[in-house]
């Protein structure tokens, strides 16, 4: 491999580990939500029962 | 998000991975090699999309904070956020593929004597410091309101950007689509570049719906919490 095709090859996978980092950091964020949600149902829940 | 979005959102990934895959194997294994830079130039086939992309978050930003300075609507501070919040990251990306092309062009990473590179370094940190004036104001409408004028003023940044490199008028950063006599570039090249800059913007558009939406989400849940605190 020359020279120029790592670089270009470098600049490809910061564009693809961009993308991939952005993937993880919303599947957290996704999960994060899921679990507030649930947080809050049951307190909802709670408040109604009790 | 609703059912609509959900489509759209569906649609807009689907023909992100659809032209960036097809855009790149075009620009890679099929347009020619650049006369004067060869196998290097074909960093421009994501840098150059990248970065316009990168304006086009900013300029709708901009947009947006106009809206909620003439609506009064709040939904405009968030559309308006997420925007700059794209633009940011796309931002970040124009300077490290631009460095990567640089060392590879030049054999140097950064040059300060290039208008260019100086010009989007600055659209980029003033962009950057619009979050630091965000959160330092509590939420209501006076943060929506000073984050709207910041995202405007920036705005009157990107043409001057964009444009200095034909007022530098230098060949270390050639322009390639406003020469008198057309775009300056084969027809395969060309071609290859439109299809990534289309796959760049629809992954864009694909994260700017995502990111809007789970921000909207977020504010739901937090008024949620408040109520049943």
């Amino acid at each position: 491999m020359t020279s120029a095709e790592k670089y270009v090859l470098a600049a490809y996978l910061v564009f693809l580990a961009a993308v991939l980092a952005y993937l993880v950091i919303i599947a957290l964020k996704v999960g994060r939500l899921e679990q507030e949600l649930a947080d809050l149902a049951r307190l909802a829940r709670e408040r109604r029962g009790g | 998000m609703s059912s609509p979005n959900r489509v759209a959102a569906a649609a807009l990934a689907t023909a992100a991975a659809g032209l960036l895959v097809g855009g790149i194997a075009l620009a890679i294994f099929w347009a020619p090699e650049d006369a004067d830079q060869g196998f290097s130039q074909k960093i421009f086939y994501i840098h150059v999309p990248v970065a316009l992309t990168a304006y086009a978050f900013f300029g709708f930003g901009a947009w947006k904070a106009l809206r909620l300075l003439s609506t009064r609507d709040s939904r405009y501070d968030l559309e308006s956020y997420t925007a700059v919040h794209m633009g940011v990251i796309f931002g970040l990306l124009t300077l490290v593929t631009g460095s990567i092309w640089a060392k590879t062009s030049w054999g140097q990473w950064w040059s300060w004597g290039e208008r260019q590179l100086v010009l989007f370094l600055v659209v980029f940190l003033f962009y950057s410091a619009y979050f630091m004036l965000r959160y330092s104001t509590d939420p209501g409408p006076r943060r929506e309101r000073n984050s709207a004028v910041f995202a405007l003023f920036g705005v009157a940044l990107i043409p001057v950007s964009f444009l200095a490199v034909r007022i530098a008028g230098t060949i270390l950063h050639p322009t390639v689509f406003t020469h008198d006599d057309g775009v300056a570039m084969p027809w395969e090249m060309f071609l290859a570049f439109c299809i990534c800059l289309g796959g760049v913007l629809a992954l864009a558009a694909t994260f700017y719906r995502v990111e809007l939406a789970g921000k909207r989400i977020d504010a739901s849940l937090k008024e949620l919490r408040e109520q049943l605190a």
